[in-house]
Parts: structure tokens; C-alpha cells; sequence
């Protein structure tokens, strides 16, 4: 009986670290960044929990009334965060834009329609 | 936001620089820099954007204004009924004289456009410059408009689509026609068709804003018979033609 209880105490001390464990490092998604540099919004926690926000305000406007070239834009989302392998946000489960969103098991719909590639100059490709 | 001001500043310090390269004189520049709005200005209706072709130098055969835009826009070229095609080659035949001429056909940029009239989520709008456009965020696919437009400018894309241009999105199940460049005229550029069309040395397409009353265009329209396709309609269209 003794035996049993301290088995199953020594049992329980395991859960207990490895569960701590677990709580202590999230398993994250391995992202690649692309060129990276400062953001729009250097808080990082706002812009993964508002970006689809910020972008959709602006789509509305460059869309309806013709406003370019502001703040936020799809465009320079991927030109900085395409990969610099593939030159591209797509394609793999590290990849900026699908690597976050399948881990998150959210639908990405803006490269249905949107380039998901960098635009590559003539001299860079080469 | 300090960081994008600085960016902006840096911006106009260069762009005001490569200005001042290419004035004569103070106040006298190289080029008409008259159209380009700048950068952050929604568009206005002030302006309206529209083209004048003339069917006369207009040259049968001749496909180049096509192939721009099919260029331009990343369009795949096809002229099956599921293929998009923003601009046609049109032939005509007098078959009184046996004239037989070609002109370019594409959305008009109506003033009073059916397309948007019987939109049903608003997706097809007329921008204030007068272009009219389709919102592929909220276009659900109906194809209402393709059928009310005269002049069959509008097309669905029937397919998933790859590798579009960035500044031409474009996705399978909603509806697109000619955007009249939108993304050139948004930097002061002409239409790629138009172009083309100057490229190729028919200067058939003539494009420019028809409120200026000193634009080029306007001058055309003041001095020479042009005719709306299907002025029937009242539906006072962008796109004018002459010699037909």
C-alpha cells in the first residue's frame, strides 16, 4: 500500500514537471521572417493580432478612393517578408504569411487573388 | 509613426530632387506632370478619365493594344468563351462600301454604368475619377453584371489563377474587365493599350481626362465628330471613337 502511494506520488511529481514544462515553452511555429527590419508597427503582438485589421481599412481605401502608397499594404508585407530563398510568403509551413496561419488553423485568403511574391529585379535574379 | 514620417520626408526629398532635374525652367517642366495626383490623394471628380480612338488609324491586324494589356495586367491571352479578355479587336464591314476597319472594344467607364447599377453587394462601383471597377474583396460571382454591361466588357474568371501581378490582383470566381490601368493612372502614367498603340506609331488611342478642357483630349473631342458605341443608352461613356 505504502509502495503504491509513493509510486503514484512519484508518478504525479512527473506530470506535474512535464506539464510546468510544457506551459513554459509553446511549441512555436518556426517562421521565417524574410529580410525582416522594422515593422510598421514595432509592437509585434499588435500586428499579429491586428494586421488583418489594419489591412483591411486600407485595402478599402486604395480600392474605393484611389489612396496609394500608405502606411499599411499587402504589397510590402510581402517585400519584406517573403522568404529570401523562395521569394515567396507561400509555399511551406515556414513560410511568414502560411507557416503562422496553419498553425493558427486560420483560412489565408489574400493570395487567391494577391501576388504572394516578392518582385524580383532583372539585376537581383541574376 | 516617427519612423514613416521620416520615410515620407526621404521620399519627397528624392522625388522633388529628380523634379528639379527635369525642369527647364522654375515652373516649367520637361513633361505635363498635370495628371499625377499625389500620392495619398483619393481620387477625384474633378477629373474623368476617358480615351478617344480613332478608327481611321486604327490598323487592321494590328493586335498590339491587346497584347499589352494582356501584358500589363497578366492576362493569359486565350479567346475562349472562359477566358478573360479586357480589350477585343473588333472588324467592321460597311457592306454598303465594303469599308472593312478594327477597333479596340473594352469597358467604356459609363458614367451611368449598368454594371453597377445592378450590382447586388456593390462590388461594382465607379471610383470618383470616373473609372469604373470591380471590388473582388466583396464580388460574390453573380455575373448580374456581365450581363447588363452593352458592351460584353466584363468577363469571369472561371479558374484558380497563379502568379498575378501585384498591382493586379485577380482571383477565380469573381468578375474583371478593363480597370483602365487604374494602377498606372494612379501614378501618372497612361494605359498600357494606349501605349502600345503610340509605340507601335497609329496614335489611334488618345487618353487624358475629359473635365481638363486644355487636356488633349478634350481639344480632340471639341474639334472633331467623335460618337459614343450605343449612345442609345444615355449612359455617357469614357471611351469615345471617332471615324466609325
Amino acid at each position: 500500500m505504502n509502495m503504491a502511494l509513493r509510486l503514484a506520488a512519484i508518478l504525479f511529481s512527473i506530470f506535474i514537471t512535464t506539464a510546468v514544462h510544457a506551459a513554459d515553452k509553446p511549441i512555436l511555429p518556426n517562421i521565417d521572417i524574410g529580410k525582416g527590419g522594422q515593422c510598421v508597427e514595432p509592437d509585434h503582438a499588435l500586428m499579429r493580432k491586428t494586421h488583418m485589421n489594419l489591412l483591411k481599412h486600407q485595402r478599402d481605401e486604395t480600392m474605393r478612393k484611389g489612396i496609394r502608397g500608405q502606411k499599411y499594404s499587402l504589397a510590402e508585407c510581402v517585400e519584406c517578408h517573403a522568404s529570401t530563398k523562395t521569394n515567396s510568403v507561400l509555399g511551406s509551413n515556414e513560410a511568414f504569411c502560411q507557416g503562422c496561419h496553419a498553425y493558427a488553423a486560420v483560412k489565408l485568403d489574400c493570395f487567391e487573388c494577391h501576388a504572394n511574391k516578392r518582385k524580383v529585379t532583372a539585376e537581383a535574379s541574376k | 509613426m516617427s519612423e514613416t514620417n521620416l520615410d515620407r520626408r526621404d521620399f519627397l526629398t528624392k522625388s522633388s530632387i529628380g523634379l528639379a532635374g527635369l525642369a527647364i525652367a522654375p515652373g516649367m517642366l520637361l513633361f505635363d506632370m498635370a495628371h499625377a495626383r499625389p500620392l495619398g490623394e483619393a481620387a477625384s471628380n474633378k477629373v474623368r478619365w476617358g480615351m478617344l480612338i480613332d478608327n481611321n488609324k486604327c490598323e487592321t491586324g494590328c493586335n498590339d493594344c491587346v497584347t499589352a494589356c494582356n501584358t500589363e495586367n497578366g492576362l493569359s491571352g486565350g479567346t475562349k468563351p472562359t477566358d478573360s479578355q479586357w480589350i477585343r479587336k473588333v472588324q467592321l464591314k460597311d457592306t454598303f462600301t465594303g469599308r472593312v476597319s478594327s477597333l479596340p472594344m473594352m469597358c467604356q467607364h459609363c458614367e451611368n454604368p449598368p454594371c453597377v447599377d445592378v450590382c447586388p453587394t456593390q462590388a461594382s462601383f465607379k471610383r470618383a475619377d470616373g473609372i469604373v471597377l470591380v471590388d473582388k474583396h466583396i464580388c460574390i460571382g453573380c455575373r448580374y453584371c456581365v450581363m447588363a454591361c452593352p458592351y460584353q466588357a466584363r468577363s469571369f474568371v472561371h479558374e484558380v489563377l497563379h502568379d498575378q501581378k501585384p498591382e493586379v490582383p485577380r482571383g477565380k470566381g469573381t468578375v474583371e474587365s478593363c480597370t483602365l490601368c487604374v494602377h498606372r493612372i494612379d501614378k501618372g502614367d497612361t494605359t498600357a493599350c494606349a501605349e502600345a498603340c503610340t509605340k507601335a506609331g497609329h496614335k489611334a488611342i488618345l487618353f487624358g481626362d475629359l473635365n481638363d478642357p486644355e487636356s488633349e483630349i478634350s481639344k480632340r473631342i471639341r474639334t472633331v465628330t467623335s460618337t459614343q458605341i450605343r449612345a442609345d443608352l444615355g449612359l455617357n461613356t469614357g471611351v469615345r471613337y471617332e471615324g466609325i
